[in-house]
């Protein structure tokens, strides 16, 4: 086992996917020269050169629909888009090209595409650039979304992203970068299909992914101490959901709180909410509750900005609640 | 028209070849809108007549293993990229024999055979996958060139800025082909655009222009012909603009507010057909009998296309959730 960070792990599944594979390149904004905006490809342009390590205008539409089209004509690229705020001026090619062309093309076509970005709120960056939409990326057919939670999936998930024949989309929560675990040594590609339970329980199960992971697992401890046992499952997979390895664990513990940074109208946690009640209805012994953001843009204030975020003290609430209901 | 028309500066059995693929376009189309009026055809279906002589001169100049991405006015480019008139027709009525498999229709012909990338439906939308496709060429060491039609619309998109920069940035060789029918919809050039020199926007990118007469086939396959080959030895793109017209209503939902019954009547006097078929009789190339039996065999191909898309067979439902995914083995 050695200590890794969560960039350093996804530097090394970029070094990993461009040395096992020639037809791998990276393009996006300031992935060369400068680095990577969160430090992910330092190092990459001088080992891999220009012609693999593409610094590309700031020009997000071109950009991902040139990797939809690179895709097509056989090359395996992975886009780096700097955060998801900046996703939303290539919405286009990811949601009427991306994803739609296997289907509207009869099956002629098909987009082997990995596409990352940063998401989420934490520091201080206001309304435009703390958006955590991969909810809305989660309800288009024909794409998948990752949200690599751990150095482990941090490290893991890219291979795989780029083997699935269709394409991809990464979440990187952009406090996660930091993020210091322990990585066996040989550590390698993960499962892209399924959820994990990151910490088993019996009492109510927490739902979380991303930048949420972190907060629930600390609501766990808490509520350790009150006696109340929590599961958290980590999502890793936001589309297609794992629902199998959801509703297995709120049989179990016939409780369940949905985190998710998201807001809460149409989020993807009333998606998860729906699946449980659709599925385990009468296995349930409170209703399903959940912890999202405020439904208002992140403002800048620290005090403002946390108290619109989902939080451990908002998470181990929710949970009481579900006791102090009945 | 003067009264001596130009004599066509093509070989002959090129020059007819030309002529028969305008027809083959615009008697596809006109069965078509036939066929919409008998709601064999629904949905949206917009008209290339008019306009047959940009892909009729450019189609012929692409070389089998180049890339096509085009609009959603696209029929003729389907059928004269090699796609048969059965499957275009089938993908019309939504059969399961249309290219597609009756998932896109009349705005979403595919063809992997021929590298014909689309019938897309966002104006603009094909010029970044263009790109795309020219970078995996040149990264893949292949000398090819990728053609990506789109309307003078689209340069009101950001997509044509951010595609010709990138295009030009990278030396990529893609033929940029606009067919500039001065209607984006139903809003005149003029009335959309501060600069109406489409050349000079490219231009401004360092991107080499060509400004064609897109009413002659002639002049359009020359040109495609000399902007083809320049993309290659450049391996750099190239922007041709084809000046054309359409006839017809945007489309089968356009009652045609916006322009002047006199303009269409001036335009269609420069019919591409229509003008293209009297130099060829002026020249003593074509004979009234010849043009007539070529007219019949597009329409016989039509009538063919037509009878075998009516007796096609619907997809079934059961397979409604097919090639959202690639299949994969399951976990």
């Amino acid at each position: 086992m050695t200590a890794s960070s969560y960039r350093e792990a996804l530097r090394q599944a970029h070094r990993e996917a461009l040395a096992r594979d020639p037809r791998v390149f990276l393009m996006g904004e300031d992935v060369g020269k400068y680095g990577g905006t969160y430090a992910v490809s330092k190092g990459l342009l001088e080992e891999f050169g220009p012609q693999r390590i593409r610094d590309t205008p700031l020009s997000e539409l071109a950009f991902v629909g040139a990797g939809i089209g690179a895709a097509l004509g056989g090359m395996r690229p992975i886009v780096e888009v700097m955060t998801v705020n900046f996703s939303l001026l290539a919405l286009d090619p990811i949601v009427n090209t991306a994803a739609a062309l296997r289907h509207m093309s009869g099956g002629q076509f098909h987009v082997p595409l990995v596409i990352r970005m940063a998401t989420g709120a934490g520091r201080q960056l206001a309304a435009q650039h703390s958006h955590s939409l991969e909810g809305w990326y989660a309800h288009i057919p024909g794409i998948k979304v990752l949200a690599p939670a751990t150095v482990e999936d941090a490290r893991g998930m890219l291979w795989p992203a780029l083997q699935d024949p269709d394409p991809v989309l990464m979440f990187e929560h952009a406090l996660l970068y930091n993020l210091e675990q322990e990585l066996p040594a040989g550590a390698g590609e993960v499962d892209i299909r399924r959820a994990r339970i990151r910490r088993p329980g019996r009492d109510v199960t927490l739902v979380g992914y991303g930048g949420t992971l972190e907060k629930s697992l600390e609501a766990a401890r808490i509520l350790a101490q009150q006696g109340i046992e929590a599961e958290v499952i980590d999502l890793r997979v936001l589309r297609p959901l794992d629902d199998a390895t959801l509703l297995e664990s709120v049989r179990r513990t016939r409780r369940a709180v949905v985190v998710d940074e998201g807001w809460r109208s149409g989020s993807l946690a009333a998606e998860i909410m729906a699946r449980i009640m659709e599925q385990a209805f009468y296995d349930l012994d409170a209703p399903v509750a959940r912890v999202c953001s405020e439904e208002v843009p992140i403002p800048y204030a620290k005090h403002l900005e946390e108290a619109a975020l989902p939080q451990p003290a908002k998470i181990v609430a929710a949970v009481q609640n579900l006791w102090g209901n009945r | 028209m003067t009264a001596a028309p130009a004599p066509v500066p093509l070989p002959r059995e090129l020059a007819l070849r030309l002529l028969a693929s305008m027809l083959l376009i615009r008697r596809f189309e006109e069965r078509c809108a036939a066929l919409y009026g008998e709601q064999k055809i629904r949905g949206f279906l917009h008209l290339y007549i008019g306009e047959e002589a940009v892909a009729a001169g450019v189609m012929p100049a692409l070389a089998a293993e180049d890339a096509v991405v085009a609009t959603y006015r696209e029929h003729g480019h389907a059928l004269l990229r090699g796609m048969s008139p059965e499957s275009v027709m089938a993908e019309m009525f939504g059969k399961r024999e249309g290219c597609c498999r009756g998932r896109g229709g009349s705005m979403h012909l595919f063809d992997a055979a021929t590298r014909f990338y689309g019938g897309n439906a966002i104006v603009g939308g094909g010029l970044p996958l263009a790109v795309g496709l020219a970078l995996a060429d040149r990264m893949q060491g292949r000398e090819r060139v990728t053609a990506c039609f789109f309307g003078e619309g689209a340069v009101a998109e950001g997509a044509f800025h951010e595609s010709m920069n990138l295009a030009a940035l990278w030396r990529l060789p893609v033929l940029f082909c606009c067919e500039n029918n001065l209607y984006a919809m139903g809003t005149a050039l003029a009335r959309s655009e501060s600069q109406t020199d489409l050349c000079a926007k490219a231009a401004s990118y360092g991107v080499p222009t060509l400004r064609v007469d897109g009413m002659d086939v002639a002049a359009v396959h020359q040109a495609a012909v000399t902007a083809r080959q320049a993309v290659l030895e450049s391996g750099a793109p190239l922007f041709a603009e084809f000046q054309t017209y359409r006839f017809r209503a945007h489309s089968m939902f356009d009652p045609e507010l916006y322009r002047d019954k006199a303009e269409v009547e001036q335009w269609k006097q420069r019919g591409p057909i229509h003008n293209f078929t009297a130099r060829l009789k002026a020249q003593g190339w074509l004979s009234e009998e010849e043009f007539l039996e070529l007219d019949r065999q597009a329409g016989e191909r039509v009538e063919a296309a037509s009878a075998a898309a009516e007796a096609g067979e619907w997809e079934p439902a059961a397979d409604l959730l097919k090639d959202v995914y690639t299949p994969r083995e399951p976990a």
